[in-house]
């Protein structure tokens, strides 16, 4: 089916999100929608989907002009979608999951299972997706779960099927095989469009590329387009994606982690027996795919989640630390930390800049005077580190929620590196982050280890890892698989990623 | 677990994201419903319905009439009273509005503190009882001199307070127990050891006392003393009432403790990752609330020459609750919105005198926070525009907690 987007506009209050984008979509055709977070494309398919009215403009199907008053419509029109974060019920089976919402039913409403379960054995079989329909979602890999919401797109006859971020959650093994089934799917007839800010799988899947900047269509750019030159149309500007540093200049040793173990909220153990250590003057980056027990490390590391009794230790410039130390305590031993999820555990979104800079030094710092804030060195400092860290805001005294992602980051990463600490612990530092962010960000890390701190970067991005690491330490199912060089191939590393041992 | 508890932090956050105009709206509305009221239950407006389409300025006079008389009793009941012999009683009112202002304003603060900390404080009246057990006891069963004593009783109060609030921030801590359930079941358990404890003379219940739960008056050396002579009966609880609102607003807007404790009830994940311990933050925090609660107590049990009785407590734990919602919890909004509240208490019987039932008033005090906690029921009467989710967080900082806010 053809799709057509005619001069879709819309507004949030003052906002322009999407300002009059044209996109065409042939069918059987790979087409690659390509920004930076917060360019508008999320909005854009949800325009398309129904969610969202257009305030401007018309969607076309096969030249027929539609009116979606909501995903019922969409959906009844042929337009299929699989969001980042899957719509899935975890305690239903693959079969009744691909049902819900439009069951096949018998004399008096009863579910026919059966009828369902025929479904997807159809579509997994045609399109070789190998997924057994009574398997419960919850016991799926995130790979297969991510071919289940396919599976149920296709079985409402999707024709035009829109990929929101898809390889976001994917070991790279994962997205080489997302990338085949899309190929397959296109061979059949289907559009895919396909939504994504990584350079490196848009220019292997893609048939055509749009790219959207601040809500606006930029260009349009053919899939052997350099890298460079995509970037460059992203981001409105020339960028550096590699990042240059000096070779590693080792000092003593910063961080000693001993065989420890570490349960997750459902007390199960999420990290296994880890050992390893980081040395001043190196990035240690910990890769993995999500999921496989960094989160709990790296909130263990700071005291935020107990390290199971006896397991071992860990030693911040070569002390013992308690087997329960708070983490006041830890942050005041010369650790910084840069959370994985800023909004909640990074930020405080209805403080302003300048409190949210002083968040982890209320107690005696600068920022204090006995029991008064001390407002004027707040204001001071905090003016000084919007400045250097390139905050784009009108003042300090504007609330950290109101930030860009990007923004709101250099604000956490400002307020660790102020503090002078010994060992950074940056848990997906340029998660959600715009590519001008990551490109400073990443220079701000290569800088802390250039000035002799240590770097723990736990990443699940493979590009950030390679551009960064000085060692990489894989994690798989709570283990460590293996600590290797940054020389190492990517498909090594993705093996490594997928629990085969280096 | 943290979910629900999620959610109902959200819910205090969006009662008290309301703003200046929705606040000075719903006031205007809960004395319009109390309007309503006054109008239904008067007998000349109800006989002139009868005959409503011949002579329909009968019904509305008569609607005009008890309206402009029932508010125009309350205006003289709690600020000037025009119609007085002399100067010194025609300002009687306005004392007597800021003398049942004054532990009004106190409680709210307490209140208000636990609201910005994510906390909700039912248990209002339980602590101001503990904080009228204690003062009452110094105030009762020790000798000390003038002035000593009364700041004795004063700190006692505030002591006995603080203790039933820490217990509650202790048992939310260590149990997870929610401090709804624990201050209503506290109340409970406080309402009825006061009254078991004026059962016994050995305890405080009064020497001469029948049999009535009732304790001695506090000794002429504890009681609040008048501020402006006897003519009027305001006494020295306003100016401790006062300074309990320049005390919350420097806690709060200026130091770094209340720092934390907005921090935590802002974000407690972003707190415990800053370090913070947000269980002992739990316990500070309610112990701080009912340390304010218990300059009321204070208040209660030495601003009267007239030993305390069960009753003693007057509602104002609850009533506080309204106050902090009305004030924003901002020190300048509970100052106000006490005072409001306390007005009330002072007109009433002026009401009651012409005839209109002072009922009214509660009413119109249901009414005020029936409006501010139903933000969707106020944007629908007036067309608001539903804030988005950034600008409603937004405006909790700069509309409620903006008074004087950190700059």
């Amino acid at each position: 089916m053809k799709l057509e987007l005619r001069g879709i506009t819309k507004r949030f209050g003052q906002l322009v999100a999407n300002d009059s984008i044209n996109l065409v979509v042939q069918p059987g055709e790979i087409h690659a929608l390509l920004g930076e977070n917060g360019a508008g494309k999320s909005t854009l398919m949800n325009v398309l989907y129904g969610l969202y009215q257009a305030d401007e403009g018309q969607i076309l199907l096969d030249d027929k002009a539609q009116k979606f008053s909501g995903p019922g419509d969409a959906m009844a029109s042929g337009i299929g979608m699989v969001h980042q974060h899957f719509m899935l019920i975890p305690v239903f089976t693959v079969a009744e999951n691909v049902a819900l919402g439009n069951e096949p039913t018998g004399l008096f409403g009863t579910f026919k299972l059966a009828e369902a379960r025929k479904r997807v054995v159809e579509i997994s079989d045609r399109f070789g997706f190998n997924v057994d329909p009574d398997a419960l979602v919850e016991d799926l890999p995130v790979g297969v779960q991510q071919r289940v919401e396919i599976i149920k797109a296709l079985s409402r006859d999707a024709k035009v099927l829109v990929l929101d971020e898809p390889t976001a959650v994917l070991t790279p093994q994962e997205t080489d095989e997302l990338m085949a089934i899309m190929r397959q799917l296109a061979k059949a007839g289907t559009s895919i469009v396909f939504i994504t800010h990584k350079l490196r799988e848009v220019k292997e899947v893609a048939d055509k590329i749009t790219v959207i900047r601040l809500g606006k269509v930029v260009g349009d750019a053919a899939p052997d387009a350099s890298t460079s030159e995509l970037a460059s149309m992203m981001v409105g500007r020339e960028v550096d994606l590699t990042v240059t540093k000096r070779q590693a200049s080792l000092g003593d040793e910063v961080l000693r982690v001993e065989n420890i173990s570490v349960l997750d909220d459902r007390n199960q153990r999420a990290v296994n027996g880890v050992s390893f250590m980081v040395q001043r003057g190196e990035i240690l980056a910990i890769a993995g795919v999500q999921g496989n027990g960094q989160t709990e490390l790296a909130e263990a590391l700071l005291g935020l989640r107990p390290v199971i009794k006896g397991s071992g230790s860990i030693s911040i410039n070569g002390e013992h630390r308690k087997s329960q130390a708070s983490v006041r305590d830890v942050l005041e031993s010369g650790v910084g930390f840069i959370p994985e999820d800023r909004k909640k555990d990074g930020l405080v979104s209805e403080f302003t800049i300048a409190e949210n800079l002083m968040l982890n030094a209320s107690y005696k710092s600068v920022f204090t005077k006995g029991l008064n804030i001390n407002f004027a060195a707040r204001k001071k400092i905090s003016k000084d580190l919007v400045e250097r860290f390139d905050v784009r805001t009108p003042s300090a005294d504007h609330l950290a929620g109101k930030l860009s992602g990007g923004n709101q980051q250099k604000v956490v990463v400002a307020r660790e590196l102020y503090r002078k600490v010994d060992l950074l612990i940056a848990s997906q530092p340029t998660r959600g982050v715009d590519v001008g962010s990551i490109e400073f960000i990443h220079e701000q890390l290569v800088a802390e280890r250039d000035a002799g701190k240590g770097v723990v970067l736990i990443s699940t991005e493979l590009d950030e890892v390679l551009a960064l690491a000085d060692r990489i330490a894989v994690m798989y199912r709570g283990q460590i698989i293996g600590i290797v060089g940054p020389e190492t191939s990517r498909e090594q590393l993705g093996k490594m990623m997928a629990g085969v041992a280096a | 677990m943290s979910s629900p508890e999620a959610r109902f932090n959200q819910a205090i956050k969006e009662i008290l994201a309301g703003g200046l105009t929705r606040t000075v709206l719903s006031v205007i509305l809960g004395f319009l419903v109390g309007a309503l009221f006054m109008i239904g239950s008067n007998k000349e407006f109800l006989e002139g319905l009868t005959y409503f389409f011949s002579r329909p300025q009968d019904s509305l006079g008569a609607a005009w009439t008890v309206v402009s008389d029932g508010y125009g009793a309350l205006f003289r009941g709690s600020i000037f009273n025009a119609e007085a012999e002399d100067l010194i009683k025609a300002f009687r009112p306005l004392t007597e509005t800021l003398r049942l202002g004054a532990p009004l304003i106190a409680a709210g603060l307490g209140i208000g503190l636990a609201f910005r900390v994510g906390l909700f404080n039912i248990g209002g009246t339980g602590q101001l009882i503990f904080g009228m057990i204690f003062s009452t006891w110094v105030a009762t069963r020790i000798e000390l001199p003038i002035v000593l004593h009364m700041i004795v009783a004063l700190i006692a109060g505030i002591l006995g307070a603080c203790l039933l609030g820490a217990l509650v921030g202790f048992l939310k801590a260590r149990t997870g127990a929610h401090e709804v359930i624990l201050t209503i079941m506290l109340n409970y358990i406080a309402i009825y050891f006061f009254s078991f404890l004026m059962r016994d003379p050995a305890l405080l219940q009064e020497e001469r006392a029948s049999g009535n739960p009732k304790a001695d008056p506090a000794a002429v050396t504890a009681q609040f003393p008048k501020l402006f002579g006897d003519e009027y009966s305001l006494h020295w609880g306003l100016v401790f009432s006062i300074a309990a609102v320049i005390v919350y607003w420097w806690l709060m807007e200026r130091s770094t403790i209340g720092y934390r404790l907005r921090m935590v009830g802002f974000n407690p994940d972003a707190a415990k990752t800053a370090g913070i311990n947000v269980n002992r933050t739990y316990v500070l925090a309610m112990a701080l609330s009912a340390a304010f609660v218990g300059v009321a107590g204070a208040n209660q049990a030495l601003g009267t020459a007239i030993g305390v009785t069960p009753s003693s407590h007057a509602g104002i734990g609850f009533d506080a609750i309204t106050v902090a919602l009305l004030g924003g919890s901002s020190a300048p909004g509970i100052l106000l919105a006490g005072l409001l509240f306390g007005a009330f208490k002072a007109g009433a019987p002026a009401m009651q005198v012409i005839g209109v039932s002072p009922e009214v008033l509660g009413i119109v005090q249901g009414a005020i926070v029936l409006f501010i906690a139903a933000p969707p029921l106020i944007r629908a009467i007036f067309g608001l525009p539903k804030p988005q989710t950034t600008n409603a967080l937004g405006a909790i900082r700069g509309r409620v907690f903006g008074k004087g806010g950190a700059k």
